[in-house]
């Protein structure tokens, strides 16, 4: 398994609970080898993703967002996954627009009976970030100075800073 | 724009109906328009038109929805009305339409720049190409081109595309400009890194005002906005680049495939952050996927509000 700096990538990937969640459980079932990079979020339907949330996902610093829904013509819902393809395409087209590698997101269908496709998808998409490496950031995290007095600040048993 | 008689004594004859008519007048100095409301015959001697009038009074609409109003529009203002008629927002019925011809409007920070502050300007006027600024015992005559809204630059709709009373006569349409700004191509010179830092900055300066949220047309939720809820808590009261990026992008999504273009976001921001360049981004995704512009006809069903099983310019996402 490709590494980045011996370091695991934080990756986001948001699945709907009737085909996509169940294709990753196949391929867990089956004890499919997996990168392990993936934060998995079940979402009742690709149809329930809110572009925001893959944007929210960037903002707190995920090197990647993976999307998986039913295939077109599949959905549980019967047209979740149409309305999904639409926001996600365009939500892609805008990225390189922020900065943002628009081939850090990628949306597509994986069925619940599609173990293998899963693990390929799931390994595709982590080498692929790991070649792209972690995300910038908007907001930079906290120096060791800061953890420090942060910690002190957590033992004081106070939670904010004005009142210790 | 031209035709301040013609549309003058067309509110006279259709304001005994209406409770209002929305318009422009002389604002604190010789340089700002400042929307008018027109509420008795007297009011209509304040009208203005001309290259000041830069607001988009059809985000007046949604919030006087079971008013009769008149609303004088631009060509770029016009499409915000159909496009909200399209969202089934505003009930024609309520509205009267003064469409009106447009020729461009001035950007103040291009002025700005040009003739060092707004400070005191006297008077402003346009003649044909030449703009006449007055300040004091000075004059300044500046090229109009080069303080026109970046909008007007490639503006393709100089004429009211809706209306019930149109005022003047058309002007042609503008040939050889693309749908595009020219800004947008400029950025892509950048490298992702560099735009990345870019917005890091610009982020940096935003103050989270909300004018652009305000301003904007199409941003019909006012106290309802998403921005402002605790539950989900989607942002913080905290003013960090982190927290006006999210911003930013909750207006950009909120706006797919129903934005028009008008530019009021950004000429509204007291910051001057192009926040037309994320719009514009968001509009080409929009005309090269779906062929479509918001705003143009309002029979024509926003595309995020449908779907096709097969999509034509959506390639399946197949590993
Ligand atoms: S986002 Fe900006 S350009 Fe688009 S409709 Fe709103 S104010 Fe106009
Ligand atoms: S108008 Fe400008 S400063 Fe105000 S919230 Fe919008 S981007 Fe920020």
């Amino acid at each position: 398994m490709p590494v980045y700096d011996g370091k695991e990538l934080r990756i986001v990937g948001f699945l709907c609970n009737w085909c996509s969640y169940g294709g990753a459980d196949t391929a867990g079932v089956a004890r499919f080898h997996q990168a392990t990079d993936l934060r998995i979020i079940r979402v009742p339907c690709s149809g329930r993703i809110d572009p925001l949330f893959i944007l929210k996902a960037f903002q707190g610093g995920a090197a990647g967002v993976l999307v998986s829904g039913c295939h077109p013509r599949d959905c549980h819902y019967a047209e979740g996954n149409y309305y999904a393809r639409r926001r996600l395409e365009l939500l892609k087209r805008f990225l390189p627009v922020t900065g943002i590698d628009p081939e850090r997101f990628e949306y597509t269908w994986v069925s619940a009976s599609e173990g293998p496709r899963w693990q390929h998808v799931v390994q595709t998409f982590t080498d692929r970030i790991h070649k792209l490496g972690p995300a910038p950031l908007l907001s930079e995290p906290l120096t060791d100075a800061e953890m420090v007095e942060f910690q002190r600040q957590v033992e004081a048993g106070r939670g904010c800073g004005c009142h210790i | 724009m031209k035709g301040l008689e013609e549309l003058k004594d067309k509110i006279h004859e259709i304001l005994p109906d209406l409770d209002l008519v929305i318009g422009w007048e002389q604002g604190y100095d010789g340089l700002h328009a400042t929307p008018l409301f027109i509420k008795t015959p007297e009011d209509v001697d304040r009208l203005i038109i001309g290259p000041l009038c830069v607001h988009n009074l059809a985000t007046y609409l949604p919030g006087l929805k079971d008013k009769k109003v008149g609303v004088i529009v631009k060509g770029c203002d016009s499409r915000a009305v159909i496009e909200l008629l399209q969202e089934k927002l505003i009930n024609k019925d309520n509205v009267v339409i003064l469409g009106l011809t447009c020729d461009g409007v001035i950007n103040l920070t291009k002025l700005g720049r040009k003739i060092g502050s707004l400070g005191a300007v006297d008077d402003v006027k346009v003649e044909g190409e030449k703009l006449n600024v007055v300040i004091g015992d000075q004059q300044h005559n500046i090229a109009f081109s080069e303080v026109k809204q970046d909008k007007c630059e490639n503006c393709i709709y100089p004429n009211a595309l809706v209306f019930d009373h149109f005022i003047g006569e058309p002007v042609d349409r503008v040939e050889n400009v693309g749908a595009e700004h020219q800004s947008l191509s400029d950025f892509e010179g950048k490298s992702f890194d560099q735009r990345f830092a870019f917005w890091k900055h610009e982020m940096s300066r935003c103050i989270r005002c909300h004018a652009c949220r305000n301003a904007c047309p199409m941003c019909v939720c006012r106290d309802h906005c998403v921005a402002m809820t605790r539950n989900p808590h989607w942002l913080s009261q905290e003013n960090n680049v982190a927290e006006n990026w999210m911003f930013q992008m909750i207006h950009v999504m909120h706006l797919t495939g129903r934005c028009v273009e008008c530019g009021e976001c950004e000429r509204a921001c007291p910051m001057d952050i192009p926040l037309m360049l994320l719009r514009r981004q968001m509009n080409r995704g929009v005309r090269e996927v779906f062929d479509y512009e918001a705003g143009i006809d309002a029979q024509n069903r926003p595309p995020l509000l449908t779907f096709k099983v097969e999509e034509d310019n959506i390639s399946e996402r197949e590993w």
